[in-house]
C-alpha cells in the first residue's frame, strides 16, 4: 500500500508542473504587461504613481526578463512563501482574496460529492434490481433531462420559483444577519440553508451520470454465476443484493471522483456566479473581465490542483477498498 | 450525415414471408442500408435526428422564418410578454376566421416607472402567412422581402408572439437567429477538434510505444482539468477590439483547443483495435505508406463510429458556448446565440417580471437532448455485428 500510495505521489509531480505552467500561459496571455495596464488605470484616476514602487514590482515579477526567470519568480514565490502576486482589481495579496472564498469552494463540493453519493446510490441500485420498471424509465428519463439542462439555467429557474413563491432571493451564502458575523452555530446552520440550491443544482449532472455507472456496474455484477449460485442455494434476495454485488458495485463512488470533481470545479464558477456566493467562481469570472490576471491564474491553477489531489484522494481510497487495484501495482 | 433514406417497407403478408426476405434482403443490403436498418429501431434516435434536422433548417432559413430582423427594436414594447395568436374572433355579427393578435395598452406606474401591459380588445393586429416584411437575401442572393408570418400591415404594431426583452426586440426572431450561430458554433468547434483529435489520436494509436504514452498522458492530463475555467481564461485573452466575425472563430478554436482529447482517445483507442486486423498488415506489406494506411486503409472503416463520436460532441460545444455567451466571455452582442439571449436573464428581478427571457434555455436543452439521442442511436447503429 505504501509503495502505491508512493507512485500515486510520484505521478502528481509532472501534472502539477504542468498546471503551473498552464495557469502561467493563462496570465501571460493578454496583450501587454499588466504594470502598464496597472500604471494608466492608477493615473486615469489621478492617482500618483511611485516610481520606486513601480521598479519593485518590475524587479519583483522580472518583467524585463526573459519568460522561464518571470515564471520561476512566479512559481517560487507560490511554493516557498504562499505568495500568488497581487491582486490590481482588488489592491490586495492574491492569497488573502483566495482565504475568504477557497475555503467555501472547497466545502461546496464536498457537500455536492455527498449529495451525489446519497442521492444516486439508491436510484441506481432500484433501477437496476427492478429494471425496465416504471421507476427505471422515470430515473433515466430524469438523467437525460439532468445532463442536459445546462446548470445556472436550472439555478436561474430555481430562483425565480423562490422569489416568486417565497417573495426573497435566494442568492448568497448568508442570511443579511449572519453576513459579517463570527463563527457560530447559528451562522454555520444560516450557511447549510443557503448552500443547499447549489448544492442541488451543481450535483444533478453528476447525479445523472453516477446512476447510469451505478446501474449498469450492478446489472452485471448480478448476472454473475455467483450470484445465480448463491440463489439457487436459497440466499434470501436481499442478502444476495447487499452481500457482494453490492460492494462490487459500490466502486464506481470513488473511481468517477476524478471526472466528477473537474465538472464540478467547472459548475461552482457559473453556478456561483448566479447564486452570487463568495465562493472562487464569482471572483474568477470578474478577475477575467477586467484582466487582473494573477488572481484568475491562480484560481484556475488552484481549481486544477483540488481536482488533481482529489482524485489522488478517491484513488488511495479505491485501492484501499478495493484489493484488486491495490495489487496491481506490486 | 450520409445516411440513406430508404422507402418504407410495404406491409408483409406473413411472418415467415417476412423473416426469409429480410434474410435475403440483409445479405446483400450494404453497410449504409445496414446502419440505417439498426438505426430505424431506436425510436427516440429518429425523433433525435427529426428534430436536429428541424434546427438545422431553422437556422438555414432563419431569415424566412423569423417576422422581425434581429435587430429590429419596438421602443414602446420593452419586455412585452408573449402575444396570444388567435384563430377565430366571435363576435356579434357570427365569426370571422383569420389569425390576429391582439395589441397592448401600456401603463407606467407613476412611482415604480415599472411598464404593465394589458391586452387592449380594441386593437386587433391581423396576422398572415407570407408577409412581406424587412426585405433580404436568403442564402446571400435570393432577395426577397416575404417572411413566413407577421403582422400583414408593416405598419402595425409588431407582433411578438415570445415577448420582447429589455430593448423591444422580438425574443421569438432573435431565437430563431442565434439558433444559427448555436447550432453552426457546435458543428464549426467540432470540426476543429476532430481535426487536432483525428491527428494526434490517430498517430497514438497507429504507432503505439512512446509516441502513444506521451500522447495519452497529454489527453489524461486535460481531461482531469476543470474545462471551464480553462475555457474561461483562454477566452478572455481573445481582444475586445476583435469583430464578430473573428471572434467567433477565436471562439470556436478556444473551444476546440481543450475539447479535442474527448476525440482523440476514441480514435486511438479505434486504431489501436485496427491495427492488428489482417487488412491493414496486407496494405503494410504491400509496401503502402504510413499516411495512405491511416487514411486510405483504417480511417473508411471507422467512419461510421466516428460520426456518432463527434454527433455525440457536438451539444457538449453547444453547452459550452451557451455558459461562455452566458459570462460574457464568449459571443458578444450584436451577435445573437442562445447564450448571448440568456445573458439577458440574468438578474432575479428581470426574469420574475419577464420569465419568457428563460425560453432560449428551452431551445438549449431541446439540442442537446436531440443531438445526444441521435448520437447515441448512432453509436448503437454504428455496428452492425454486434449482437
Amino acid at each position: 500500500m505504501l509503495r502505491f500510495v508512493g507512485r500515486r505521489l510520484l505521478y502528481m509531480v509532472p501534472t502539477l508542473f504542468l498546471i503551473s505552467v498552464v495557469s502561467f500561459a493563462i496570465i501571460q496571455l493578454p496583450p501587454g504587461d499588466f504594470l502598464t495596464t496597472y500604471v494608466a488605470n492608477l493615473q486615469a484616476q489621478g492617482e500618483f504613481v511611485d516610481r520606486g514602487q513601480l521598479a519593485a514590482l518590475e524587479a519583483r515579477y522580472g518583467l524585463n526578463e526573459p519568460i522561464y526567470v518571470q515564471y520561476w519568480k512566479w512559481i517560487s514565490g507560490i511554493i516557498f512563501h504562499l505568495d500568488f502576486g497581487r491582486s490590481f482589481e482588488w489592491n490586495l495579496p492574491v492569497s488573502t482574496l483566495l482565504a475568504q472564498t477557497l475555503p467555501f469552494t472547497v466545502v461546496l463540493s464536498l457537500l455536492t460529492i455527498v449529495f451525489i453519493w446519497v442521492v444516486s446510490v439508491p436510484i441506481g441500485v432500484y433501477s437496476a434490481v427492478r429494471q425496465y420498471s416504471v421507476g427505471d424509465y422515470v430515473a433515466t428519463t430524469l438523467g437525460f433531462l439532468g445532463l442536459a439542462i445546462p446548470n445556472f439555467l436550472l439555478a436561474l429557474v430555481l430562483m425565480w420559483i423562490a422569489f416568486s413563491v417565497f417573495g426573497h432571493s435566494p442568492g448568497g451564502l448568508f442570511s443579511p444577519e449572519f453576513r459579517d458575523a463570527a463563527w457560530s452555530l447559528p451562522r454555520v446552520w444560516d450557511l447549510l440553508t443557503h448552500l443547499w440550491i447549489p448544492v442541488v443544482v451543481i450535483g444533478t449532472a453528476g447525479t445523472a451520470g453516477l446512476i447510469r455507472i451505478l446501474r449498469a456496474n450492478l446489472l452485471d455484477e448480478l448476472r454473475k454465476p455467483y450470484v445465480v449460485a448463491a440463489r439457487a442455494r436459497g440466499v434470501p434476495e436481499r442478502r444476495l443484493l447487499i452481500r457482494y454485488p453490492l460492494r462490487v458495485a459500490m466502486n464506481p463512488l470513488f473511481s468517477t471522483v476524478g471526472w466528477i470533481l473537474p465538472s464540478l470545479i467547472s459548475a461552482d464558477v457559473i453556478v456561483s456566479s448566479v447564486l452570487s456566493l463568495q465562493t472562487t467562481g464569482p471572483l474568477l469570472l470578474g478577475a477575467l473581465l477586467s484582466q487582473d490576471m494573477y488572481l484568475a491564474g491562480s484560481i484556475i491553477m488552484l481549481g486544477a490542483v483540488l481536482t488533481v489531489v482529489g482524485t489522488l484522494l478517491s484513488d488511495l481510497a479505491l485501492a484501499w477498498l478495493d484489493p484488486r487495484v491495490r495489487l496491481q501495482y506490486r | 450525415m450520409t445516411l440513406q433514406l430508404s422507402p418504407p417497407d410495404p406491409s408483409p403478408p406473413t411472418r415467415t414471408a417476412t423473416a426469409v426476405r429480410d434474410e435475403a434482403a440483409l445479405a446483400v443490403a450494404s453497410q449504409r442500408r445496414l446502419l440505417w436498418w439498426r438505426f430505424r429501431r431506436h425510436r427516440l434516435a429518429m425523433l433525435g435526428l427529426v428534430v436536429t434536422v428541424l434546427l438545422y433548417l431553422t437556422a438555414a432559413f432563419a431569415e424566412f422564418l423569423a417576422p422581425y430582423p434581429a435587430g429590429y427594436l419596438d421602443a414602446e414594447y420593452t419586455f412585452a410578454p408573449p402575444q396570444r395568436l388567435h384563430v377565430v374572433q366571435t363576435g356579434p355579427d357570427g365569426w370571422d376566421w383569420g389569425l390576429y393578435t391582439y395589441g397592448y395598452t401600456v401603463r407606467q406606474d407613476p412611482e415604480t416607472f415599472a411598464l404593465t401591459y394589458e391586452v387592449d380588445p380594441q386593437q386587433r393586429i391581423p396576422v398572415g402567412l407570407f408577409v412581406r416584411g424587412e426585405p433580404y437575401r436568403l442564402f446571400g442572393f435570393i432577395e426577397t422581402d416575404r417572411h413566413l408570418f407577421g403582422p400583414i400591415d408593416p405598419d402595425a404594431p409588431p407582433v411578438y408572439l415570445l415577448g420582447a426583452d429589455r430593448l423591444g426586440r422580438d425574443l421569438l426572431s432573435r431565437l430563431i437567429y442565434g439558433t444559427r450561430v448555436s447550432m453552426s458554433i457546435g458543428l464549426v468547434g467540432v470540426a476543429v477538434a476532430f481535426l487536432l483529435g483525428i491527428l494526434l489520436g490517430g498517430v497514438s494509436g497507429y504507432f503505439g510505444g512512446r509516441v502513444d504514452t506521451l500522447i495519452q498522458r497529454l489527453v489524461e492530463f486535460f481531461t482531469s482539468l476543470p474545462t471551464l475555467p480553462l475555457w474561461m481564461g483562454l477566452a478572455a485573452a481573445i481582444p475586445r477590439d476583435w469583430g464578430p466575425l473573428t471572434r467567433y472563430f477565436a471562439i470556436t478554436v478556444v473551444l476546440a483547443m481543450i475539447a479535442w482529447t474527448a476525440l482523440a482517445r476514441e480514435v486511438r483507442g479505434r486504431f489501436l483495435a485496427l491495427r492488428t486486423e489482417d487488412f491493414v498488415t496486407a496494405a503494410r506489406l504491400d509496401g503502402a505508406g504510413h499516411s495512405r494506411i491511416i487514411f486510405g486503409h483504417m480511417l473508411p472503416s471507422v467512419t461510421s463510429h466516428l460520426i456518432a463520436t463527434v454527433t455525440l460532441a457536438v451539444p457538449a460545444m453547444i453547452l459550452a458556448e451557451t455558459a461562455l455567451s452566458f459570462l460574457g466571455l464568449g459571443l458578444q452582442a450584436p451577435v445573437v446565440s442562445w447564450g448571448v439571449l440568456l445573458q439577458d436573464a440574468q438578474a432575479i428581478r428581470v426574469i420574475a417580471s419577464a420569465p419568457w427571457l428563460l425560453i432560449p434555455g428551452l431551445a438549449v436543452v431541446v439540442a442537446v437532448l436531440a443531438l445526444n439521442f441521435l448520437g447515441d442511436g448512432l453509436r448503437d447503429a454504428a455496428d452492425p455485428y454486434r449482437r
